[in-house]
């Protein structure tokens, strides 16, 4: 059995491909029950996210089970292979444990360290389940796959500080009030990253929202949307009196907020700390607000640098973990390799258990009726004995050598099982 | 000289507050979680053979043992870990052994320079009032000392916060509010507690020699410490002194103190000498 991962994501194919061969919805039972009905795919896992399709296949032959994977994306997604090939990266063997384990633990990611896609990959797995489309070899990899991601969780700080200005913003906040229950925020004025950041802002728990601008129809429906108040845009500096978090963005070409009004603000509010975000460009505050004691000006561009900061980070982070995940695919190819001989020795042990019930059964007959006492020690004797010879045989098998193959193979010539398992194969 | 309990603990415990600094510093720079918690760790070691020591040196003098500059500074450090180790429990700030060790250290290293002898205590010095204004004195001092070592945690998350450059320190140290919240308490524990013992002092004063105030050196540099203190509390509920400035006069204060305690007691001479 081989482990192969074919897909495609952020890195190899555009928006307008990864839209088209997403399993989205009731594509993605069917998809699962089509493929497992594909003889060449013996398990099979379909993980389909915004950024990245991918189908991981426990597979005996995989240059059949690659053409046929790639054949069915085509045909149930109607597109046309040749695009479709060039998208795609087929890995097998180390390099798609290797794979997967990184798409678990978001190195894999377009935003290194993101969390979703650790949830996304074990629904994923748990729909293949419900659908019983896996089996031993992918049921052990993606256990394996969260829980190497759980160990770069914690073992790196891959995960840790805001990649993104609206989250390095809530971050910020976090750092200088601690609790955000108690706060207030504001927004001034409008547009898109302002109110995003806003929106990250008031879901972090602030107490009292604000909202003020310059027309005050909009104000209003902003603060429909944001359960907020209106603070009529004349009035924007006393209310500043009482809220410790701004996030400013209006259409003004000069400063609406300059130093003497948060210094007298600041008196008024007996110094507590004000935490104010400039969105706008050009700037809507003044820049030497950040000289004032207890006022802490961010300008966008401050917090991309924040922002880039902890992108480098995570990216020196990522190294170790990349250490992490080459140590925990060695240990997986090994677990791996000990399973050769499992077939093996099960059919070691289904031969003999056969021979013993028929002989027993043979006996039986010959007896005639027995006391049911007797037919127990019968068959007590007769498991020990089998059992005390199928033991050095099959602990042979198991233990960890480098022949392993040789023995599996003279083990199958020994017991004479070549016939057995190969009808086995084909129920 | 033969091993005496005290000397041994007391030794035991020197070498646990070097080692609980040391992984302290390590914990500020490169630390992960785990360097902090050995610094607790390391600092609670230190503390119960500390804690050996000073009763096993109480035992044997028959009073608290504060009476000369050894004894002094040890009993200093004990009521500084026993606040630390308060507020770790209670806020779980996990750097703060990194900033209050060190202060620590030091008080217990000038302690182990300092004679060690354990005289008869002086007439003057036998009355019930020693115990109470003692132990007013230093653990007002302890708060103090906490304050400050907090004041320059709050300094350093202030630098990262205006800078705008955000280190891995940035993440480890709590929040500005937190920490000016942690100050402001300790201030308003050591404030009273300084007032305290300046009150107790002044009746034992009376009591001992029949006069309330002498202008003694150390009296006067406990006012000055009172006054700073009481400036910053006052500055605080009026207009709002808070954050960097609080900070500030809070290690300002603690410097103070440290003078008034060592100073006084080396240079400038007085009643309060321990000799």
């Amino acid at each position: 059995m081989d482990i192969l991962v074919i897909g495609l994501n952020h890195k190899t194919a555009t928006v307008e491909i990864r839209e088209k061969v997403a399993f989205d919805g009731p594509k993605l039972g069917e998809a699962v029950t089509l493929l497992k009905a594909t003889p060449s795919v013996k398990e099979n896992i379909i993980l389909s996210t915004c950024n990245r399709v991918e189908i991981y296949a426990g597979v005996e032959n995989h240059d059949a089970a690659i053409e046929h994977i790639k054949t069915f994306l085509a045909e149930f997604h109607n597109v046309q292979r040749a695009p479709l090939d060039n998208a795609l990266y087929i890995h097998n063997g180390t390099k798609a444990v290797k794979h997967i384990f990184r798409v678990a633990s978001s190195l894999d990611s377009m935003v290194v360290g993101e969390p979703q896609i650790l949830g996304q990959l074990k629904d994923a797995y748990d729909f293949a389940l419900k659908k019983k489309s896996t089996g031993v070899y992918l049921n052990k990899l993606m256990k394996k796959s969260v829980s190497v991601a759980k160990r770069i969780r914690t073992e790196t700080k891959i995960a840790e500080s805001a990649v993104s200005i609206s989250f390095a913003a809530v971050e910020l906040a976090k750092k200088i009030f601690d609790d955000l229950a108690t706060k207030s925020f504001m927004l001034m004025g409008a547009g898109e990253m302002a109110e995003l950041a806003a929106k990250h802002m008031i879901n972090s728990g602030v107490k009292d929202v604000y909202i003020t601008n310059r027309t005050y129809e909009r104000a209003e429906e902003l603060a429909q949307e944001f359960d907020g108040k209106v603070i009529p845009f004349e009035h924007f500096i006393d209310e500043l009196i009482h809220t410790d978090i701004v996030i400013c963005s209006t259409g003004a070409p000069d400063y609406v907020l300059r130093k003497e009004h948060v210094q007298q603000v600041m008196k008024a509010r007996k110094q507590r700390q004000m935490f104010i975000i400039d969105i706008a460009v050009p700037r809507n505050i003044d820049p030497e607000i950040n000289d004032l004691d207890n006022v802490y000006l961010y300008s966008v561009d401050d917090l991309q640098g924040v922002v880039d900061t902890n992108i480098g980070e995570r990216n020196r982070e990522a190294e170790k973990a990349e250490r992490i995940v080459a140590s925990e695919v060695q240990s997986f190819l090994k677990w791996q390799e000990s399973l050769i001989a499992v077939p093996t020795i099960v059919a070691i042990r289904e031969k003999a258990e056969a021979i013993r019930k028929d002989e027993l059964e043979k006996m039986l007959r010959k007896l005639g009726p027995v006391e049911e006492s007797t037919i127990k020690a019968i068959e007590q004797l007769t498991n020990s004995i089998m059992n005390k010879l199928i033991h050095p045989p099959t602990a042979a098998l198991k233990s960890e050598q480098e022949d392993r193959d040789i023995m599996v193979d003279m083990a199958k010539r020994l017991f004479k099982l070549e016939t057995e398992e190969n009808n086995g194969k084909e129920e | 000289m033969p091993f005496e309990t005290n000397v041994l603990f007391f030794e035991i415990a020197l070498t646990f507050y070097f080692l609980a600094t040391i992984s302290g510093i390590i914990a500020i720079f490169r630390g992960k979680k785990a360097t902090s918690r050995a610094t607790l760790y390391l600092a609670a070691a230190g503390f119960l053979c500390h804690t050996v020591s000073i009763v096993a040196r109480y035992m044997k003098g028959g009073h608290i043992p504060v009476t000369n500059m050894h004894e002094a500074t040890s009993f200093f450090s004990w009521c500084i870990l026993i606040l630390f180790f308060f507020h770790e429990y209670r806020y779980k700030l996990g750097l703060l052994g990194s900033f209050i060790m060190p202060i620590v250290l030091m008080l217990m290293l000038s302690s182990a320079f300092s004679p060690r002898e354990i005289k008869a205590l002086s007439p003057v010095l036998q009355s019930y009032w020693f115990g109470i204004h003692v132990i007013f004195a230093f653990l007002g001092d302890a708060a103090f000392a906490m304050a400050c070592g907090i004041g320059v945690m709050y300094l350093i998350q202030e630098r990262f916060v205006k800078s705008k450059h955000l280190s891995g320190l940035f993440q480890k140290l709590p929040s500005l509010q937190v920490l000016d919240e942690i100050n402001y308490h300790l201030i308003t524990l050591g404030f009273p507690l300084l007032t305290l013992a300046m009150i107790t002092g002044v009746i034992w004063a009376n009591a001992a020699w029949g006069t309330y105030w002498r202008w003694d050196p150390k009296e006067v540099w406990s006012l000055i410490t009172w006054l700073i203190y009481a400036l910053l509390l006052h500055m605080r509920l009026t207009v709002g002194w808070r954050g960097k400035k609080a900070a500030i006069l809070s290690i300002v204060g603690f410097i103070i103190v440290v003078f008034a305690f060592f100073g006084v007691s080396l240079i400038l001479r007085g009643q309060h000498v321990f000799v």
